[in-house]
């Protein structure tokens, strides 16, 4: 592995979308599984929804066409229409964190601008309590190719980077 | 899927001896790991220990920054999309 200095500032990003703030929310949160990019799920299922809980301290979870879910994160703060805070529990070996100390954070505002336009700023923060103080060793257990799409996507994502 | 193991390094036949999988097939896993970057391994003696790479991290973290800007130019779209779509 190479020595270079391990970057785990936060990542920003904004949109405006040419909605009034409440449907900007309410796309975002209430019919996130209409935009989510739907190969981007955790499950061994292919995703059939995808829900944000509509409160502090709910679930962030996917669900299947039959019914299996996985759970991406909780909920922090849910303060329509104006910001959503998230924790990202997958960890960097794609198993469900459960303790939320170890979860990232996404934390999105909605700010209106004008009566038709918002917009919206991102930011992932706190990746570095994805890492395990170097003592864990996670191991695969193969059940038909569990791996999944997403660590092949995943890889080839950081291979693009560069990484 | 994954499942996690415990603390600490553990070696290739400590690992196996954990699990129904084949030794070979639990390298053959770890090496994939690996060269995804997400582990590490270094000699110890005559033994492989395997790490998670703290530099997974910062993957996850490269792999988010390409990612959200895909996210959100899919939630533009659809909120901009007609009202009706959504019902």
């Amino acid at each position: 592995m190479t020595e270079a200095t391990m970057d785990t500032s936060a990542v920003i990003r904004d949109v405006t979308v040419a909605v009034p703030i409440q449907r900007a929310w309410d796309v975002f949160t209430r019919d996130f599984s209409t935009w989510w990019p739907s190969a981007y799920s955790i499950g061994t299922e292919p995703m059939e929804t995808c829900v944000i809980e509509p409160h502090e301290g709910g679930r962030w979870y996917e669900r299947s066409a039959s019914g299996a879910e996985c759970e991406w994160g909780r909920v922090r703060v849910y303060d329509a229409p104006q910001r959503l805070v998230l924790t990202w529990g997958i960890a960097a070996d794609w198993t469900v964190e459960p303790d939320e100390s170890k979860h990232s954070e996404i934390e999105i505002t909605f700010t209106a601008e004008g009566g038709n336009a918002t917009r919206v700023e991102l930011e992932h923060r706190g990746f570095e309590r994805h890492g395990t103080d170097g003592a864990a060793v996670r191991e695969v257990v193969s059940s038909g190719g569990g791996w999944g799409s997403l660590l092949e996507q995943y890889a080839q994502a950081t291979q693009r980077a560069g990484g | 899927m994954f499942e996690r193991l415990g603390a600490g390094p553990r070696a290739v036949g400590e690992i196996a001896n954990d699990m129904p999988v084949s030794r070979p097939a639990v390298s053959q896993h770890l090496k994939v790991l690996k060269d995804a970057g997400l582990v590490i391994d270094r000699q110890a003696g005559n033994r492989r220990l395997y790490e998670v790479d703290p530099s997974g991290v910062q993957q996850l973290r490269e792999y988010f920054d390409q990612f959200w800007d895909k996210a959100l130019a899919a939630f533009k779209e659809a909120a901009e999309r007609g009202n009706e779509e959504d019902r």
